[in-house]
């Protein structure tokens, strides 16, 4: 049933002196998955930036944590569920949302936020366009049940199509929870003789072996995998949720984890090695809701909402009587030893016999073979093109997939419950505040395979400033970040090549921003039928900021100057290769991405904040995909418009949808002061015009109606989900 | 004023709920967990939003059956205010506090967005410090809420002026755009946006405090009728 590659298989043999059984082998071929151990990604994630003055916790726990003041800490992590979500799209998008919601409560934090990056193969493909439109829906119908009952705000995220996701989507959610100092909790099994208690939903064959599943490759089989995937119930999590912050409470409980991937083999071998103990469980006493299961099945399920925790010997009945009060079963299923071992009986009789330390901390490590050129499907020279007609180009780009309104997926989801949400789905960065104190956390989450593929060094740094940019724009300051490592097979070294520049360009911007990575995960064989996906690097980065009301990307009132800080950026034939006008209007990808200048864009930030922080913006936009035309037009979606002159020696379709960094679009009724600060940290900054009613007006080059542009936005979402024959 | 807030497992509005009485309004609000026999001395009843027992079967089935109910449908037959909110009101109709079913909406889908209400009548204790015809901005948030009742029961609603507030853009295909309505004996509303969500500056509207302000000015009203 489960097999390991000859080598592991050695290791294994080694560290147990013997052949292992059956239970075993499945131990550890979960263990030593790609998902659980990170084995072809951990050599280079060492080179990551962990630590700065608010980090309290880094990577290697359930969610890194970082300290905002006010004794207030807040976890964040960002988890991928990509292959279950194109097996069954609802219940994998779904239990992607209650996997990560738990990673964060169960470090003892209320969740209070929500964000996601979906990306998909495009809506109107040929061959796969009417599948994908199923999976959309699926995937945003699932994130939508599970977030909503749970009671957590999805405040923000992002959507992208490329072909490349035709056969392999990405799911990936980030949660972000708050909490007291005093109130962080450790998957740690401490204290010999205490009680090892299992909590929440009762365990099936559901999932059985889904983090090995996520550590393959697509083929035509994974079709009959379909009950690999987990079934997801936000009701029992809500209940968990309560109950375990409630437990907590009692100070009874010294440890606590959740069961996701690989369940209660990972729950139990993990608590017991980060304290350096064994655990000794009997299945007998594991909930089960089918009957006849086997110990394997038993170890290896991946039910959803079940938590394991160590409480003090003697004080079970204060944590038993909490989940009474949930209605959740709780119930001693072992204890914790010394001797360092993963003791599992099934009714008394030693089924596993494992080492703790070397189960868990002693999985294989890979340098795998990276020593060639980052696989590209892309040439670097620019093909010949001339606009034919540049409003029409606009248009176009305002209704394609990737730059259209994603209104219709975020409606979907509760973004004002708990009433935090300052800044929503929409903006550039989601806020929500931090009640009982002064502190608003702005948050925001990006990706870009396109130019990932195009040079995955340059590519990620650009996400990470990217990222800064979305949350200096509404004033805050970025201080941690999170990443979502989604990439091919990395036993191909074209894409352990992109995986290893990928890493760096990461650590290099994060060192360079002073947001290092407080924790994450690494999605590898993103592959279908032997056909890589694009390197998907997706940051999170949260950022701090007074708490005030929120500066939104709409222009607000006429007669206000329109303002270019950052200046008009740079561009050339190579450069331009990676824009959405490349892919949307003339329908290919080539070069490189755009070049950036770190220092000038982390300028730029200090610039934009002071500008928000003192209030001269009354509306700020980052430029950023589709360049300055569409950011202007993005900026009209109140009814307010603006004439505009660009005024650059580039070409009309450069100046007007180049994506060049370090830039951000402000209205302002004080734009001496706007300058002042510009001037201050030694940056560009460009009167384009000023805002008017009714008109986008760039002179010379395009004029188009408010209600047009808006039109276009708004509706292109809906028409493209349309099944394409009816 | 002392506002009880239920909480049935699942309900996660509850805190909203307390938030806008007790910080922005700044009254009293304690919680009252679902399998209480009593709601102790509490002037006014909020059952809050969520998702009550995971709305299996239909939203609010099961969680008429709490004991909590017992005593809330006592606590109303005294004339005592509950205002129900989204889940809430889904409550309060499978309870048989108020006429009518909440269906999923028209188009199938969740909705979370600003919708505009406008104020129908002032004749309850939910609108009366409010004006009749006075526009607010308030969120939905909710799957179904799509407000159905046969025609004879809507007409005799508008007859008895029990349509409390009614949308301007109707975000879920209810019938005669109805957002909100009371019992026969008007202390008992229900309505499907969310007013404690809009309660707070920061968040942008303020607009529908005017809904707890009204409780908060009838019950002030009574207590001084009473002395």
């Amino acid at each position: 049933m489960s097999t390991l590659p000859p080598q592991e298989m050695e290791k294994v043999r080694a560290i147990l002196k013997r052949e292992p059984n059956e239970t075993e082998l499945g131990i550890f071929n979960v263990m030593w998955s790609e998902h659980c151990s990170y084995k072809s990604s951990r050599l280079h994630l060492k080179k990551l930036p962990t630590k700065n003055a608010r980090v309290l916790v880094g990577p290697g726990e359930n969610a890194g944590i970082i300290d905002i003041g006010d004794n207030v800490a807040v976890a964040f992590k960002i988890e991928s569920h990509n292959h279950p979500s194109f097996i069954e799209p609802f219940q994998g998008a779904a239990t992607g949302v209650g996997g990560i919601l738990r990673d964060i409560f169960t470090m003892g934090a209320r969740p209070i936020a929500v964000m996601d990056a979906i990306r998909f193969g495009p809506l109107d493909d040929p061959e796969h366009g009417e599948r994908n439109k199923r999976i959309v829906t699926g995937v945003v119908e699932g994130i939508a049940h599970y977030g909503n009952c749970f009671g957590v705000p999805t405040v923000g995220g992002e959507t992208q199509f490329e072909a490349c996701y035709n056969g392999n989507p990405l799911v990936n959610v980030f949660a972000l929870g708050i909490f007291k100092h005093d109130e962080i909790f450790f998957g740690k099994a401490t204290g010999i003789g205490n009680p090892v208690i299992y909590v929440g939903a009762k365990t099936g064959r559901d999932g059985i072996q889904g983090a090995s599943m996520a550590s393959e490759e697509f083929s035509e089989e994974s079709k009959s995998k379909r009950p690999n995937v987990q079934v997801g119930d936000p009701f029992m999590e809500k209940l968990l949720l309560e109950a375990c912050l409630e437990a907590m409470h009692t100070g009874a409980i010294v440890g606590i984890q959740d069961m996701g991937a690989a369940g209660l083999t990972c729950s139990t071998c993990e608590m017991g090695s980060r304290a350096g103990t064994g655990l000794d469980v009997d299945l007998k006493f594991v909930p089960q809701r089918e009957t006849g299961m086997t110990p394997y099945e038993i170890m290896l399920s991946e039910s959803q909402e079940r938590m394991l925790l160590v409480a003090e010997k003697g004080r079970e009945e204060e944590v038993f009587r909490v989940f009474r009060k949930w209605g959740l079963d709780a119930v001693t299923v072992g204890t914790v030893t010394d001797t360092g071992k993963l003791i599992v009986r099934n009714h008394g009789a030693i089924v596993v016999d494992i080492p703790n330390a070397e189960l868990a901390d002693e999985a294989p490590l890979y340098d795998r073979p990276h020593g060639v050129r980052p696989y590209r499907t892309a040439p670097m020279e620019a093909p010949k093109f001339q606009s034919k007609d540049l409003k029409a180009d606009l248009l176009t780009l305002l209704a394609s997939g990737d730059l259209c309104s994603k209104r219709w997926i975020w409606q979907q989801y509760d973004y004002t419950v708990r009433t935090n949400t300052l800044a929503g789905p929409g903006g550039d960065a989601a806020i929500v505040r931090v009640k009982d104190t002064n502190t608003s956390i702005a948050m925001s989450l990006d990706g870009n395979g396109r130019y990932c593929m195009l040079d995955p060094r340059e590519g990620t740094k650009l996400l990470v400033a990217e990222c800064c940019r979305n949350l200096s724009t509404v004033g805050a300051e970025p201080v941690a970040a999170t990443n979502n490592l989604n990439f091919g097979n990395p036993e191909r070294p074209e894409i352990m090549a992109q995986l290893v520049e990928s890493i760096e360009g990461l650590g290099e911007a994060c060192t360079h921003f002073g947001t290092p990575i407080t924790g994450g995960n690494v999605s590898l064989y993103n592959e279908t039928l032997g056909e890589a996906i694009w390197p998907t690097p997706v940051i999170g980065i949260v950022g701090l900021m007074k708490t005030a009301a929120p500066v939104t990307i709409p222009f607000k009132n006429e007669g206000r100057t329109v303002i270019l800080l950052g200046g008009y950026g740079s561009v050339d034939d190579v450069r331009f290769g990676g824009t959405q006008y490349a892919k949307a209007v003339l329908k290919t990808v080539w070069g490189l991405p755009p070049a950036l200048d770190m220092d000038y864009e982390k300028r730029v930030h200090t610039a934009i904040r002071e500008v928000v922080q003192q209030g001269h913006a009354e509306s700020s936009h980052d430029v950023g995909a589709g360049g300055l035309a569409v950011a202007l037009a993005e900026c009209c979606s109140l009814g307010i418009g603006a004439a505009v002159e660009v005024k650059t020696s580039m070409r009309p379709e450069f100046a007007l949808f180049h994506e060049g960094p370090s830039r951000v679009l402000v209205s302002t009724a004080t734009p001496e002061a706007v300058e002042q600060i510009a001037a201050q940290n030694k940056i560009e900054c460009v009167r384009l015009g000023v805002t008017l009613k009714e008109q986008l007006r760039i002179d010379g080059l395009l004029e188009c109606s408010v209600k047009q542009l808006q039109q276009v936005w708004e509706k292109s979402f809906e028409e493209m989900l349309q099944p394409a024959h009816v | 004023m002392r506002f009880g807030v239920v909480v049935f497992p699942g309900s996660n509005c509850d805190h909203d709920a307390w938030y806008a009485v007790s910080q922005n309004l700044g009254h009293q609000a304690e919680f009252i967990w679902h399998d209480s026999a009593s709601l102790s001395n509490v002037d006014a009843v909020i059952l809050p939003g969520g998702f009550s027992y995971g709305d299996y079967l239909r939203c609010g089935a099961i969680a008429k059956f709490s004991p909590v109910m017992k005593a809330v449908r006592k606590f109303a037959d005294e004339g005592g205010p509950v205002l129900g909110i989204c889940n809430g009101f889904q409550i309060l109709v499978e309870s048989g506090f108020l006429p009518g079913a909440l269906l999923r909406n028209r188009d199938l889908r969740f909705v979370c967005r600003d919708v505009t209400l406008r104020i129908e009548t002032t004749n309850s204790p939910f609108t009366c410090a409010a004006a009749k015809g006075q526009l607010m901005r308030v969120p939905v948030a909710h799957g179904e809420g799509c407000y159905f009742a046969d025609e004879r029961t809507l007409d005799q609603l508008e007859a008895e002026d029990r349509v409390i507030v009614r949308y301007l853009d109707n975000p879920n295909g209810s019938l005669r755009n109805i957002a909100g309505i009371c019992s026969e004996r008007r202390n008992v509303m229900g309505m499907m946006p969310h007013p404690e969500r809009a309660s707070d500056v920061l968040l942008g509207s303020t607009e529908g405090r005017v809904i707890l302000e009204s409780m908060i000015a009838s019950m002030a009203g009574h207590l001084g009728a009473r002395q």
